[in-house]
C-alpha cells in the first residue's frame, strides 16, 4: 500500500464512495481486529470515551448488534434507538431527530432507514460522522466489507474471481455494495433471477445479467444468495416461493456448476428451502457464520478508521 | 390610469398581428390604444418608459401552476403566487384543482376568483376538477363549475385511472364548453417511484417511474378524445415517444393540444443524483434523448405551450428523505429565462417563443389575450433579453423557494408586467 495513504473518510455512506485503496486499509484493518473477538478478555482501550449511537428505524437483530458488539469491544459507549421508541413516531423530521442527538456530542451515528440516501441526508445536516447501516435499497456498505473480507479470507485474494449474485438484485443494497465492492476489487460479479427482480442498468453498475442460474454460477468461485423479501409479494414480482424455490434456489445442482471449492454466502437471514437449501446452509462450503464473525471485525475497523485511527 | 402608459422603442413582439417590429405602444384606460412608429405617440401625461432593446409582448399566460389556496398556504397563496407570476412576465395563470379542499365545486372557484381579484396581481383562470374530491369515481359538477368560472378540468396530480371515467369526462366537458387536461400517468407503472427509472435509479436505489407510465396513459386519452370527437390537452409532456404520439395524432387530426415545463427542455434525471430533492417532480426528469425530443417538439409545432407546473413546497416538504419529498418546484420566475436559453441557442425564434408563453395558451383555455391588438385588454409583458442575474432565495417572490435553478446565473427577465393597464411588477433596467 502507498506509504502516503491515509483513510480519510468522515462517514462511510457506501461502497461506491471508496477506493480500492480505501477498501484494502478498511480489509487490512479488520483482519488486524479480528484476533480481539477471539481472546478470553475480548476488549480494547482503543476508543475509550467515544460515543456511538445505533439510530435504526428498520427492524434489525444481526447488523445492529454486530454494530453494538464491534464498539463495545473497542471500548466506546453505544445507545440504541429504533424507530419505536424515537421522537419521530411523534412527528419529528430525521433531520430534527438527527440534530438533537448531534446535539449530545456522540462521535458516530450509525444509520438504518428505509430510505435510499437517507444516510446521506444526515451526512449533509449534522457535523457527526455516519456509517451507512443500509438505507432503502440503495446500499450496506458494511455487508459488502464483511462480504469482501470473508471472500479475500476464503479464497487468499478477490481480484480474477467469479462471484455469482443469485435472487432479489432490485430491492437488496447488499447486492448492491457487492456489485460495486467486487468489481472495484477486481472480480467479475454475475447476477441472475427472475428478471422482474434485475433492476435496469446493473450493467453499469459492474454486473453481468446471466438468464438463468446455471449460467450465472457456471464457473464460479462464490455463490451468494439474496434474502426473497416476502413482504414485496402484493407486487407480481414472481408467481410463489415454490416456483422461486424450484428455478432461482441454490440447490446442489447449482453448486455443481461452480468451481469445485466454490464457496455459498448469504447476507441472512435466510429463508430456508427458499433462497437456499437447507443442506447447503450448513454444508462445508458454507460461510455464512464467518460472514457473521466478519461482520464485527469490519464494523470495528470502520469505526476506528473515521475516528481517525491510523 | 388616467394619463396612460407609453411603452417607446420596444421590439414589438405580437405574433397574433404578424408583428415584429420596434413600435411605441400606448395603453389607456386598460386597454391598448396605439401601436404605432416610434415617436409618433404621445404619452399624454402619464408613465412614459423607454424600452429600447426589449420585447414588448402580450403578457404570458401559464395554462398550468398550483397556487395551493385553498388548503396549503404556507406554501403558496393567491397573492404570493400571482405575485410571482407577475414577476415572471405572466399577466395570467391557470389554477389547478387540488387544493385542499379540491376545487370540485363552485364555491371554491368562486372562492379563487375572489382572492385572486383581491390581490390584482394576475388573472386567475381556475380549473375544476374532472371527478368529485379527484377521487377518479364521480363526475364533478362541470355545469356549474364553468358557470362560477372555471374554464378547464382536471384530475391533475391524481390521474383518472378509469377509461370510462375518462370518455365521460370528455364527453360531459362538451355540454358546458370545457377543456379536459390530462395528466397522464399510468398509477399501476408508476407506483410510488421517485425518479426516472434507469440505471441512475438503481445505483441510487430509488424506485422508478418508466417513461411508458406516461405513454400508455397519452396513448389511451389521444383515443379516447379521437372516439369522442372532443379535444383534449395534454399536461406536463416529458418523454420522446409522448411527443410521437401527439405528433401522429396531430397528423390524423384528433384534436389535441400538449403542453411542456421548462424543466423537462433544461434539466435531465442527472439532476437528482445526490439526492436532490429540488430535481424531484412528476412526471419525472427524463434523459437526454427526451430532452431532445422536447425541443424539437416546441419548434415544430407537437407543443402548443410551455407551462410551468408552477408547484410550491414547504421546506420540510423537500429537506427529507428522497422518496418521502414533494414532487415539483416552483417555475413562474424562470420560465421566461429558461426559455430564452432555447432563443439564444437558435432553437426557436422569438415569435416562436411568445405563442408558445402566451397566444397558444390563450387560444387552447378560450381566455382573451395572447395579443396586442388595438383595443385588447392591456395585459402587456416587458421582457429585458439582456438582463442577467443570479436566481436566489431572496430573489424569489413566491412563498416557496423548490427551485433546482437556484445559484443559476440566468439570462432574460421581465423587468415590466402590465395587466389591465395597471403595473404589476416593474424592475430596474437600463435602456
Amino acid at each position: 500500500m502507498d506509504p502516503e495513504y491515509r483513510f480519510s473518510h468522515k462517514h462511510i455512506l457506501g461502497l461506491a464512495d471508496l477506493s480500492p485503496q480505501d477498501i484494502e486499509a478498511v480489509l487490512q484493518t479488520a483482519e488486524s481486529f479480528k484476533e480481539i473477538s477471539s481472546r478470553s478478555i475480548k476488549k480494547v482501550p482503543t476508543l475509550r470515551g467515544k460515543t456511538i449511537i445505533n439510530f435504526f428505524f428498520e427492524p434489525s437483530t444481526r447488523t445492529r448488534l454486530s454494530f453494538e458488539v464491534a464498539a463495545k469491544r473497542m471500548s466506546a459507549d453505544t445507545f440504541n434507538i429504533s424507530n419505536s421508541g424515537s421522537s419521530t413516531v411523534k412527528g419529528e423530521t430525521l433531520i430534527d431527530t438527527a440534530r438533537n442527538l448531534a446535539a449530545m456530542n456522540p462521535d458516530c451515528i450509525i444509520l438504518r432507514h428505509p430510505s435510499s440516501g437517507a444516510a446521506r441526508l444526515l451526512a449533509d445536516h449534522i457535523n457527526v460522522s455516519v456509517i451507512n447501516a443500509g438505507d432503502g435499497t440503495h446500499e450496506h456498505p458494511s455487508q459488502g466489507l464483511l462480504d469482501l473480507m470473508t471472500v479475500r479470507e476464503a479464497k487468499g485474494g478477490i481480484a480474477g474471481l467469479k462471484v455469482a449474485i443469485i435472487g432479489d438484485i432490485a430491492h437488496s443494497r447488499v447486492a448492491h455494495s457487492n456489485i460495486i465492492g467486487f468489481s472495484k476489487m477486481g472480480a467479475t460479479v454475475a447476477v441472475s433471477g427472475p428478471a422482474t427482480l434485475i433492476p435496469p442498468g446493473i450493467k453499469d453498475m459492474g454486473a453481468q445479467v446471466s438468464r438463468t442460474v446455471l449460467e450465472a454460477v457456471d464457473g464460479a468461485d462464490v455463490i451468494m444468495a439474496l434474502r426473497i423479501q416476502k413482504e414485496r409479494q402484493q407486487d407480481p414480482l414472481f408467481p410463489s416461493l415454490r416456483e422461486y424455490a424450484k428455478f432461482f434456489g441454490i440447490s446442489q445442482k447449482v453448486v455443481d456448476a461452480a468451481t469445485p471449492e466454490a464457496i455459498i454466502m448469504h447476507p441472512g437471514p435466510i429463508n430456508r428451502g427458499v433462497e437456499l437449501d437447507p443442506k447447503l446452509a450448513d454444508g462445508r462450503r458454507s460461510v455464512i457464520l464467518e460472514q457473521v464473525t466478519n461482520g464485527v471485525a469490519v464494523r470495528m475497523a470502520l469505526i476506528y478508521l473515521i475516528m481517525g485511527g491510523d | 390610469m388616467p394619463g396612460g402608459i407609453l411603452l417607446k422603442n420596444g421590439r414589438v413582439l405580437d405574433p397574433a398581428n404578424g408583428i415584429d417590429q420596434v413600435r411605441d405602444v400606448l395603453i389607456v384606460e386598460g386597454r391598448i390604444r396605439a401601436v404605432a412608429q416610434p415617436g409618433s405617440l404621445s404619452g399624454q401625461d402619464g408613465l412614459v418608459y423607454d424600452v429600447t432593446g426589449k420585447w414588448v409582448v402580450p403578457g404570458l399566460i401559464d395554462m398550468h401552476v398550483h397556487l395551493r389556496e385553498p388548503g396549503q398556504e404556507y406554501k403558496e397563496t393567491i397573492e404570493t403566487g400571482t405575485r410571482a407570476a407577475a414577476a415572471g412576465g405572466f399577466t395570467a395563470v391557470a389554477a389547478m384543482p387540488n387544493t385542499k379542499p379540491v376545487n370540485d365545486n363552485q364555491a371554491v372557484t368562486v372562492f379563487i376568483l375572489a382572492k385572486a381579484a383581491e390581490a390584482g396581481l394576475a388573472r386567475v383562470y381556475p380549473v375544476g376538477a374532472i371527478s368529485s374530491g379527484s377521487s377518479g369515481e364521480h363526475l364533478a359538477e362541470f355545469g356549474e363549475l364553468r358557470q362560477a368560472g372555471a374554464v378547464a378540468v382536471t384530475d391533475d396530480g391524481l390521474p383518472v385511472g378509469n377509461s370510462q371515467l375518462m370518455r365521460r369526462a370528455l364527453e360531459y366537458a362538451g355540454n358546458h364548453d370545457l377543456l379536459v387536461i390530462s395528466h397522464a400517468e399510468d398509477l399501476s407503472l408508476s407506483q410510488s417511484g421517485a425518479m426516472n427509472d434507469g440505471p441512475l435509479a438503481t445505483r441510487l436505489g430509488l424506485r422508478g417511474i418508466p417513461h411508458v407510465a406516461e405513454e400508455i396513459m397519452v396513448y389511451r386519452d389521444l383515443a379516447l378524445a379521437e372516439f369522442t370527437g372532443r379535444p383534449i390537452h395534454i399536461a406536463h409532456v416529458s418523454t420522446r415517444e409522448s411527443l410521437a404520439l401527439i405528433r401522429r395524432a396531430k397528423e390524423k387530426g384528433v384534436a389535441v393540444t400538449a403542453e411542456t415545463a421548462p424543466h423537462y427542455f433544461t434539466l435531465t434525471e442527472t439532476a437528482v443524483d445526490g439526492y436532490n430533492t429540488l430535481a424531484k417532480m412528476n412526471p419525472p426528469l427524463r434523459t437526454e434523448a427526451d430532452v431532445a425530443a422536447v425541443r424539437e417538439a416546441l419548434r415544430d409545432g407537437t407543443l402548443d405551450a410551455i407551462a410551468t407546473d408552477h408547484a410550491p413546497h414547504g421546506e420540510l416538504d423537500k429537506d427529507r428523505e428522497f422518496d418521502l419529498a414533494a414532487n415539483g418546484i416552483i417555475g413562474l420566475e424562470t420560465a421566461v429565462p429558461l426559455t430564452l436559453q432555447l432563443v439564444r441557442e437558435n432553437r426557436l425564434d422569438a415569435r416562436r417563443m411568445v405563442e408558445l408563453l402566451s397566444v397558444n395558451p390563450a387560444r387552447i383555455l378560450g381566455v382573451p389575450g395572447g395579443t396586442l391588438s388595438v383595443g385588447a385588454m392591456a395585459d402587456i409583458a416587458v421582457i429585458d433579453p439582456e438582463k442577467k442575474f443570479v436566481f436566489t432565495e431572496e430573489s424569489i417572490q413566491s412563498k416557496s423557494r423548490n427551485s433546482p435553478f437556484l445559484g443559476w446565473q440566468l439570462q432574460g427577465k421581465a423587468v415590466l408586467t402590465i395587466m389591465a393597464g395597471r403595473i404589476t411588477w416593474q424592475e430596474s433596467f437600463s435602456s
